[in-house]
């Protein structure tokens, strides 16, 4: 039987075929996966909010997009991963409660989806495959084995991407 | 400026009977709704890591309903209130006088009147605030979502998070007679509202 890690909020984690990665109930929240196909090393980050220029130095780095996704990328190559090989998909950002005047704050997940996807594009990983707006929340699944991301949903269903 | 994350005892039980009167006052409201008794537990008043809040409801993939308001005034803050699916529509079928059991999924109107018992919930609870500290505290109008725990608490999270790791939530848990409806009521001031409303009850 294959481990299957948690990832908590504000947290991520990195392994090995054939583990697989979970993050439960993302909802502006970005669950952000690392693979390199052929080491079949991987990595899921669960961020919160796109960057880290407000925090407090004793902050969490992996709550942030800006800081959490160069700190998962160290760890996944120190397990043993190619950085060119590496492919990045994502899921998330959605925006929960539908409000006539939404402040910033209640769109940040479109801020993250486009803070993730800016900082992955830095560091010269693609983008291959990506879910993420709507209203409703997430829960996400790296397979290290297949590198398959699974998103599952409460009344839309579950997908592969 | 207090610091809010180093909360005296007294200072604790201060928000702690706030929150109870508040409680109280809610409590009433949905009894007089729905024409049953309502208990509810003394209010926690507790600073918990953002990550574990979720798991205050039965975790992050639990399916529930949240009702959301923002409050506006001297101290802002949120309010969410949170019920179990399975409460949430025990006590739509109660509303709409329908037998228990028949409600399985919430169209327009069911989420209207969640989202109306939220805001009585919220002006009961606000008002007991009010007469505790006079400041006034105004709640929007409300929002509903049902989903997963973790995704529908990411609101007031978000907004913690941009401060710091820890959240200071002021949460009551409600239960009819019956024990078909349990709810949790979360106020969640926002950074800057906790010093504002110890100052407002001379605890400082």
């Amino acid at each position: 039987m294959a481990d299957l890690i948690k990832v908590g909020m504000a947290d991520y984690k990195v392994g090995r075929s054939p583990s697989t990665l979970i993050s439960y109930g993302l909802g502006s929240c970005i669950g952000v996966s690392l693979y390199d196909p052929q080491s079949k090393i991987g990595g899921l980050l669960h961020i919160m909010l796109p960057d880290s220029t407000q925090a407090r130095a004793s902050d969490n780095p992996a709550k942030f997009a800006d800081t959490g996704v160069p700190l998962m990328l160290n760890d996944v190559l120190a397990l043993g991963a190619s950085k060119s090989r590496l492919v990045a998909k994502i899921a998330g950002g959605a925006q929960m409660f539908a409000f006539a005047n939404a402040t910033d704050i209640m769109r940040v997940g479109n801020r993250n989806a486009e803070a993730v996807k800016q900082i992955l594009r830095r560091h010269g990983i693609r983008v291959i495959a990506e879910d993420t707006g709507g209203n409703y929340g997430r829960t996400v699944q790296i397979d290290l084995q297949t590198g398959i991301y699974k998103v599952k949903t409460i009344d839309r269903g579950e997908k592969e991407i | 400026m207090t610091d809010e994350f180093n909360l005296t005892p007294i200072q604790l039980d201060a928000l702690r009977e706030i929150g109870n009167v508040g409680a109280g006052n809610s409590a009433t409201a949905l009894s007089q709704i729905i024409n049953k008794r309502i208990d509810m537990n003394v209010p926690k008043v507790a600073l918990v890591p953002i990550e574990s809040v979720p798991d205050l409801v039965g975790g992050a993939d639990t399916i529930v309903v949240g009702v959301f308001l923002r409050v506006y005034g001297k101290a802002p803050g949120n309010i969410l209130f949170l019920l179990p699916q399975k409460s949430a529509f025990y006590l739509v079928d109660t509303l709409m006088g329908r037998e228990h059991g028949t409600t399985k999924s919430l169209d327009f109107m069911d989420e209207s009147a969640l989202m109306e018992i939220g805001n009585i919930l919220s002006g009961a609870y606000l008002n007991a605030f009010f007469n505790f500290t006079h400041i006034s505290m105004l709640p929007s109008i409300p929002a509903l979502a049902m989903d997963m725990a973790g995704a529908i608490l990411n609101i007031i999270l978000v907004q913690l998070g941009q401060m710091g790791d820890q959240a200071m939530v002021i949460e009551t848990e409600f239960l009819a007679e019956d024990d078909g409806i349990n709810g949790h009521f979360f106020l969640v001031p926002d950074p800057g509202s906790l010093g504002t409303l110890i100052k407002a009850v001379g605890v400082e």
